[in-house]
């Protein structure tokens, strides 16, 4: 199982993005290895199509689950007809580290 | 000749000085000259012929491309070669889409595709509708059908109702500096700037004529409602060396009888002078 996290940065202690097709990184996160690994977005600063990308993106991926702080009509479409869960979180002021002790 | 009248900001005269443009040059020039309402997000310029009789409508299609899911290998040729990012492959779960709003119809995803899984289909994409005014040869107008958001192929097909190519042909631009207003001018033997005195004006001037100097078409300038603002317009085309066409002063009256679609019923003298002088100075920079 994969949760994706989108991220301002590559690193854990990087802020949470709260944009989904924009967000400037992603991070990878493994339930099993529970292992992380960041991409960068080569979307973030198309000057359409950033959320279809994105989702392409996720479904290659294999993600199961996507925690950002918004998702774009498209995106949202496209990503639940793909079967991906979505979420936002209540709290958004916060790194990647704490949003994936956060899972559990 | 075709002479597009154009604007930066929205609001500073352009359907104005193209209705006006197009009844003076029938007045001065003769019969040979026709309207076009390129602005077919918001097209407006009938409004001002309440007697004219439509004469011919068309719709106007674009062609919209999807994949067949049963011979598509997934490749991503397509949607690696699709500037707009309209096309989602992914090859795990066999998903395979266009996205019709993000498209604009150039047709790369159907010459990228070599298993023959992508075809055409036509979508309305808005109107063409022909008007006899009274005035020259009638009045062409571009209507984008509600929810479509591609105004260029619209135009492009509206350009194509021109039949004669002899004729003096007026485009009513679309506001801005964007794709719609690039697809109007590009034809264009001169475009007529429109702008007003003012801090907004003067900033999409700016913008508009670094436009028309890359597109290398030569244009002049007609400052409306002047007497508002302050002298950053004329400052700044003195110093760009840009050919001053006319002025239009402000006026209530003028703007009310604008308002109700008047402004053709009773033409007040200094403005019949203006465009007078404008249609001469045009003469002489078109040959």
């Amino acid at each position: 199982m994969k949760t994706i996290i989108t991220s301002t940065g590559n690193q854990l202690d990087s802020a949470f993005d709260l944009r989904f097709g924009r967000a400037a990184w992603y991070c990878i996160y493994n339930h099993g290895s529970k292992k992380t690994e960041f991409i960068k977005n080569d979307y973030s600063e198309a000057n359409s199509g950033a959320g279809t990308k994105a989702a392409e993106l996720m479904a290659d991926i294999g993600a199961t689950q996507i925690i950002s702080g918004d998702f774009g009509p498209k995106a949202k479409s496209l990503l639940e007809r793909m079967n991906i869960q979505m979420v936002i979180p209540n709290e958004t002021n916060i790194s990647i580290k704490e949003l994936i002790e956060k899972l559990g | 000749m075709r002479i597009a009248i154009a604007s930066g900001k929205g609001g500073t005269g352009k359907t104005t000085v193209a209705v006006n443009l197009y009844y003076f040059i029938e007045k001065y020039l003769g019969k040979d000259v026709m309207l076009v309402d390129c602005d077919v997000e918001e097209p407006n310029d009938a409004l001002f012929f309440k007697d004219a009789e439509l004469t011919l409508r068309k719709q106007s299609y674009r062609k919209v491309p999807f994949i067949d899911t049963e011979k598509c290998t997934f490749c991503k040729k397509c949607s690696d070669w699709c500037e707009f990012n309209a096309i989602v492959i992914s090859p795990g779960i066999k998903f395979a889409e266009i996205y019709s709003d993000l498209c604009h119809s150039c047709g790369a995803c159907t010459a990228a595709c070599k298993y023959n899984a992508i075809a055409e289909y036509d979508e309305l994409q808005g109107s063409i509708t022909t008007f006899e005014t009274g005035i020259g040869k009638g009045l062409l107008e571009g209507r984008l059908k509600i929810g479509s958001a591609m105004q260029t192929g619209l135009i492009k097909d509206l350009k194509k109702e021109i039949k004669n190519a002899n004729l003096h042909v007026i485009y009513d631009a679309p506001p801005g500096t964007s794709c719609p207003v690039v697809e109007t001018i590009s034809d264009a033997d001169y475009v007529i700037l429109v702008t007003e005195p003012t801090p907004f004006g003067l900033h999409d001037l700016k913008i508009t004529v670094d436009l028309l100097e890359d597109m290398k078409i030569p244009f002049g300038l007609i400052i409306n409602k002047s007497g508002l603002g302050n002298n950053g317009v004329y400052n700044f085309s003195k110093s760009r060396n840009i050919e001053l066409l006319g002025e239009i002063p402000f006026s209530k009256d003028y703007a009310s009888s604008y308002a109700s679609g008047d402004i053709l019923k009773e033409i007040p003298l200094s403005v019949e002078r203006t465009y007078f002088e404008i249609i001469s100075k045009l003469k002489s920079i078109i040959r």
